[in-house]
């Protein structure tokens, strides 16, 4: 029995009365193994415009590249105080700020494992559905093989890998930039 | 929770089925007019559903409070309004109950105002009424609500623009893929003929699978009226072990 899948809706701009109950910013709890990073961009609009009444979620694995989900198999441990979520409500100026660990590389298809990454989903008024976009590291060596980047024209690739902020190597800047030349890339997911 | 099996390759996973045509909405939709300032212009790159989509963030009872979802007891006083319970499941499209997983609920008070600093219509707000409600599905994927029925409202979309009155719903799954926001809208309302979001989706089914239906056994005598509404998530593939036509 097939049954019709609910259609989406925009979350409109009120959002932030019903997101602002589950905003984490900091993902990582005391104790939780892997490098520490910040994770920081803009959400900007046509025009170069800032986006300030957006949702931007993240998910990711541990350092261990273990999913904290049943259905990841894999023999690793899941972290207490690691949950892999986080929610950001972007300010006046369209920022967005996520404090965390780099996760581990995960398994990809046909055994090729995926190079480090965090899945971004974003929500805003003016998107009758989500926006879903992924997060790479700049200067992986597992970039040049993860399944998924290789699947974008090469001449977008960049705009799914994040810059170190100049002076600070665990800051990385990446922006959510929805049209225009610096489009980022966006998946049919 | 069943065992991997031992042939199964870690990495391996059953994707999620792709949405049916013409059932959701498009990215630009001229007669929502900030669309066109916010849809992506280059095209979507397909995304084969890895471990990293067919997970997602998994939420226990320690997350939520039973107050929650219980709209009508949040603050000191009363809300003004009309009680209504909303109740529902979330299923996927195999009919599989989405168990466990976080519903997230918003809405406008019953003048057709939300508790938010954007919000300048001109008409009351509540101050015994915020308008949010998060509860956790139960083993069935059932949920409810108790709340007051919102308002409609004025928006500037276009000339004398109003939204038919409406709940927003954000549902997690029990994967990435499965993630969805959507707005239930409310039997017979004349509002929704006009209204270019419900109108967003092409399908006409799939458009009145947003409306909530009167729910008589869900009332609550002297207290409220209820309204059922239940959310169709996307379903796995077939894996092929299960499929052998294709």
């Amino acid at each position: 029995m097939s049954q019709l899948t609910t259609a989406s809706q925009t979350v409109g701009p009120y959002v932030t009365i019903g997101f602002a109950p589950s905003v984490v910013v900091d993902l990582a709890a005391a104790g939780v193994s892997g490098e520490r990073i910040t994770v920081a961009g803009r959400v900007i609009a046509a025009e170069g415009k800032p986006v300030n009444d957006a949702v931007v979620e993240i998910w990711q694995a541990n350092a261990q590249g273990k999913y904290a989900h049943p259905e990841d198999a894999q023999d690793k441990p899941i972290e207490p105080g690691f949950r892999g979520f986080g929610r950001c409500l972007t300010d006046a100026a369209g920022r967005f700020r996520f404090a965390t660990i780099k996760p581990g590389r995960v398994p990809g298809p046909e055994g090729v494992a995926q190079a480090p990454h965090i899945v971004v989903t974003v929500f805003m008024r003016g998107l009758l559905k989500h926006l879903i976009t992924r997060v790479y590291f700049p200067d992986d060596p597992a970039n040049t093989q993860d399944p998924v980047l290789n699947l974008v024209p090469a001449q977008r690739r960049a705009t799914l890998i994040a810059r170190r902020a100049p002076g600070d190597k665990s800051a990385l800047e990446w922006n959510v930039i929805l049209q225009g030349p610096e489009e980022t890339v966006f998946f049919d997911f | 929770m069943n065992k991997p099996t031992e042939e199964c390759v870690v990495g391996a996973v059953t994707g999620y089925r792709r949405p049916y045509f013409d059932t959701q909405p498009p990215y630009a939709y001229p007669a929502y007019r900030s669309t066109l300032k916010r849809a992506p212009t280059q095209p979507l790159v397909f995304l084969p559903h890895t471990l990293s989509e067919v997970t997602g963030p998994v939420f226990g009872y320690a997350d939520v409070q039973p107050t929650d979802s219980d709209l009508t007891r949040q603050h000191d006083g009363e809300p003004i309004g009309e009680r209504i319970v909303v109740s529902g499941r979330i299923l996927d499209e195999n009919s599989r109950p989405v168990a466990h997983a976080l519903v997230e609920m918003w809405q406008a008070n019953a003048a057709g105002r939300y508790r938010h600093a954007v919000d300048d219509h001109d008409a009351p707000l509540d101050p015994n009424f915020t308008g949010a409600g998060r509860v956790l599905t139960d083993g069935e994927g059932r949920y409810r609500f108790l709340t007051i029925r919102p308002g409609a409202y004025p928006w500037r979309n276009h000339y004398n623009a109003w939204r038919p009155a409406h709940l927003h719903f954000s549902l997690f799954g029990m994967g990435l893929v499965q993630r969805l926001v959507t707005q239930m809208y409310f039997p017979g309302d004349p509002l929704l003929e006009y209204d270019p979001m419900y109108n967003s989706v092409p399908d006409d089914r799939a458009r009145r699978r947003m409306i909530a239906s009167f729910d008589w056994e869900s009332t609550l005598p002297d207290i409220a009226l209820a309204f059922r509404y239940d959310i169709v998530l996307r379903g796995r593939e077939a894996t092929p072990m299960e499929s052998t036509r294709s």
